[in-house]
């Protein structure tokens, strides 16, 4: 009787939502589906085979190895420093584009956008807050993170080079904070960064008030500083320069850089160990 | 006996899958962390001070907190050194430490007595350094980026006395060039020596570790130790300049 509808039989319904078998049916036919296979490449059992294709198989999980040493989850181990530096600067990123649909790096503008997210966005002082504050722990926890590796000796080979990205990691850890740290456009964020810019006059060669610069012919106008500022005081280009560097430039880097980190541990053959 | 050695091994496996057993960590510790972070977020709210003007310069300025250790170096030595080639020689000397440190042992373990040198020489350069310098510099620096105690009022009018004097007057140095000459001496004198005693002391090691291994790791050490050794000469001594020439100071 092929192309003829069959009539439902009521009881029969009835009798499979008694049993639960309509769970079982429904659940059948998504995973079953065009749509879902197509989507999830492995079933969920926990069999040693999925355990490995819940790793091998989806692009975030995969950079972890499949299998590591047991001694590898010890938290005495690693403090899950690194990791929680990890998720700190994901939390920045979240908070970071949030913040960006409001706040616009002029100089007109920076400091009544701060006081229109604080006062009149909803949840905006929240986002500014962890914003701000998971700023502060990632320079805290990648501090930590360092000392952990250096106490372990994990820096000895195979892992030198693991070593080199981080501290890359670190210096651009503490550009994004700096950077980061100008935009509310206060006091407190424009004379910071002007006592950390002033340094760059001193630069040997390249700063106006540095060693040798004489022999160079820089001016206040045209040194390393200026080119940091656009401009020879903390004033509107320095906010925009600041503002991309903090937003597009530094994090692509950082964020690639992470990957390579991340991908390095395990072809180094995951954390290292007493073995 | 097979059964129950059989059982054990499948208890305690030298390798574990990273689903569940890491995965199950690390989202158990991204709770934790993100449970903390967001009460410290709903209690604490995030400074804003009035808006920027260039024209009202506040005292004391202070660089954003990470850098306050190098902000205070400031005090002992000029900016070229304490703002440009200091953060430029920490990057650098941190990348060279895993080709500098050539001791095998303590590779992927805690352990002092087998790295005791290695340990001493990161722990001061961070603990004492960086952290303690940060802290000093938070709390204790006021107006003029003079020393007050917690319970001192900042007082925006204390005045210190500056009787600093550089290396060679102490000395009995008046003449410009000879000056110069002295406090070069020693300051090469310093580097050299250092290098020599280091050379030395170490001579079975050259064969292994390399020349430009132990030339690079000793001078680096000599420069973290000069930075130590300037700090107490101007709080002890009120030195100001060790080395005074037309082009720099040191
Ligand atoms: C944005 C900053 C960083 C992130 C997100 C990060 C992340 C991680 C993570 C998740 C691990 C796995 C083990 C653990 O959690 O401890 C790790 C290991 C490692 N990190 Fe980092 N890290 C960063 C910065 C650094 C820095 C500054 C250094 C050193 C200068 C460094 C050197 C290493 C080394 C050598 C390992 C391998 C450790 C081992 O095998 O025991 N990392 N990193």
């Amino acid at each position: 009787m092929a192309g003829k509808p069959q009539i439902p039989n009521l009881a029969e319904i009835w009798n499979d939502i008694k049993s639960g078998k309509i769970i079982s049916d429904i659940s059948k036919s998504v995973t079953e589906s065009q749509v879902w296979t197509s989507s999830f490449r492995h079933g969920y059992a926990d069999t040693p085979r999925n355990r490995v294709l819940q790793i091998a198989s989806n692009v975030w999980l995969h950079l972890h190895p499949v299998k590591i040493h047991r001694h590898a989850l010890r938290i005495k181990f690693t403090w899950c420093m690194g990791g929680i530096t990890f998720l700190m600067f994901l939390v920045t990123v979240v908070t970071g584009v949030v913040l960006m649909f409001y706040y616009r790096p002029v100089g007109e503008y920076a400091y009544f956008d701060m006081k229109y997210l604080q006062y009149d966005v909803p949840f905006g002082m929240l986002m500014r807050n962890m914003h701000r504050w998971a700023a502060h722990s990632m320079v805290i926890t990648v501090w930590l993170h360092m000392l952990r590796v250096f106490l372990t000796g994990s820096y000895k080979p195979p892992r030198e080079f693991n070593w080199v990205i981080g501290v890359f990691l670190v210096t651009f850890t503490l550009l994004l904070s700096f950077t980061g740290y100008l935009l509310p456009w206060d006091q407190l964020a424009m004379w910071a960064v002007t006592v950390g810019t002033n340094m760059a006059r001193g630069t040997p060669f390249l700063g106006h008030e540095g060693p040798f610069a004489e022999f160079v012919g820089v001016t206040s106008r045209y040194d390393a500083r200026s080119v940091l500022l656009g401009g020879s005081l903390v004033g509107p280009p320095a906010l925009l320069r600041f503002y991309v560097l903090h937003c597009i430039l530094i994090p692509l880097v950082a964020g690639a850089l992470m990957i390579v980190h991340f991908w390095r541990i395990r072809k180094d053959g995951g954390i290292s160990g007493p073995l | 006996m097979a059964a129950p050695a059989k059982k054990k091994v499948e208890v305690v496996p030298e390798k574990l899958h990273v689903w569940p057993y890491l995965v199950r960590l690390e989202f158990l510790c991204a709770i934790i962390v993100m449970v903390l972070l967001t009460v410290w977020s709903i209690t604490i709210d995030a400074p804003l001070e009035e808006a920027a003007n260039p024209s009202k310069t506040p005292n004391p300025s202070k660089a954003p907190w990470y850098f306050l250790g190098l902000q205070d170096i400031l005090v002992y030595f000029d900016p070229w050194f304490a703002g440009v080639v200091a953060p430029v020689l920490i990057i650098v000397g941190l990348m060279l430490i895993p080709y500098l440190d050539v001791n095998p042992k303590g590779n992927g373990y805690y352990t002092y007595t087998e790295r005791k040198a290695a340990i001493w020489v990161y722990s001061f350069g961070f603990l004492v350094l960086w952290i303690a310098l940060i802290i000093m510099g938070v709390f204790l620096r006021g107006p003029g980026w003079n020393l007050f105690m917690p319970w001192e009022y900042w007082d925006p009018h204390k005045v210190v006395a500056l009787t600093n004097v550089d290396l060679p007057y102490a000395f009995g140095f008046r003449d410009y060039v000879w000056s110069s000459l002295f406090g070069g001496a020693v300051i090469i004198g310093y580097f050299a020596i250092g290098t020599a005693a280091y050379f030395v002391f170490e001579r079975k090691a050259i064969k292994n570790v390399g020349f430009m291994r132990m030339f690079l790791k000793i001078n680096l050490f000599l420069i973290m130790v000069g930075i130590v050794i300037k700090i107490v000469l101007r709080l002890g001594f009120n030195i100001k300049y060790v080395w005074v020439t037309p082009w720099f100071n040191i």
